[in-house]
């Protein structure tokens, strides 16, 4: 197998339209033929982080790169950063203010879910420059 | 049971997919935060929920959810409504509360799941 790479911009200002890099992502996995399982551990880690570039930074991008033994992602954002990451990747911990909760979001569970259903998480925020998430999801033969 | 028998027990206005009420369903769960259905559904096929807006059918779909029952007589937008057509995700609304809703639902067999 080839090896595939898919690029997504994530616009920062429609909560709306939040989501559909993942879809698109998750679309294309099946397409592959990839196992339901990898596909929903993908789905869920690009959704809480594509989530995230739109509640707490400006938007961002995501990059896919998929070969024959796994998929990684990377997001990037040009947010305000974040000035604790062990505390912001505790279960819970959230900065998200009441609007973002009344949309059903901010249960401080994203990051932790990120990181619970990829085989490799990597975090690095700069305050004042943005966030960039790593991932990766093995695919088992 | 289906997803049309879940529409008789509750008595719900069909919105979208109705081609599609013969799909079994054996599971669900009831949620207004999206953050934890992802964190904690596992292979639910019916989500009921409170909440309106068009994240609710890009969770479902994340998850696999194939039917979305919106409680307490709520209707979503028709964006929202078409988002779910385009995902093959069945929309109905019951006039119901969440409680009662699933009570009805768990009497009738339908079960939480893993
Ligand atoms: N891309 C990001 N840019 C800036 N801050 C972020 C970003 N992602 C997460 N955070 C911070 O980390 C906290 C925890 O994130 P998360 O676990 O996804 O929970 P939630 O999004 O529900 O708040 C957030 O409340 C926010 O303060
Ligand atoms: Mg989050």
């Amino acid at each position: 197998m080839s090896v595939l790479q898919l690029h997504y911009d994530v616009p920062g200002d429609d909560f709306t339209r939040a989501g559909e890099a993942s879809s698109a992502i998750k679309n294309k996995l099946k397409q592959m033929g990839i196992a339901p399982d990898a596909i929903r551990n993908v789905a869920i880690a690009t959704y809480e982080g594509e989530i995230n570039m739109v509640i707490h930074a400006n938007g961002g991008t995501i990059d896919v790169t998929i070969d024959a033994d796994s998929v990684s992602l990377v997001l990037r954002d040009t947010g305000a950063g974040i000035p604790d990451v062990e505390l912001a990747m505790r279960e819970g911990y959230t900065t998200a203010k009441e609007e973002i909760r009344a949309l059903g979001f901010g249960a401080g569970m994203g990051l932790p879910n990120m990181k619970k259903y990829t085989d490799e998480f990597e975090l690095k925020s700069e305050v004042g420059k943005g966030t960039e998430v790593r991932m990766k999801v093995f695919l088992k033969k | 049971m289906t997803i049309g028998d879940i529409a008789k027990l509750l008595d719900c206005e069909v919105l979208c997919c109705a081609d599609r009420l013969d799909s079994e369903v054996h599971t669900a769960c009831g949620s207004d935060m999206m953050s934890d259905v992802l964190a904690f559904v596992k292979d639910q096929a019916v989500l009921l929920t409170g909440l309106l807006n068009s994240q609710v059918v890009r969770t479902s779909e994340m998850m696999d959810i194939i039917c979305i029952v919106f409680v307490r007589g709520k209707k979503p937008d028709e964006s929202v409504v078409k988002l779910a057509g385009e995902k093959n995700i069945s929309i109905l609304s019951t006039s119901s509360r969440m409680f009662e809703a699933c009570g009805i639902l768990y009497e009738n067999g339908l079960r939480g799941g893993s």
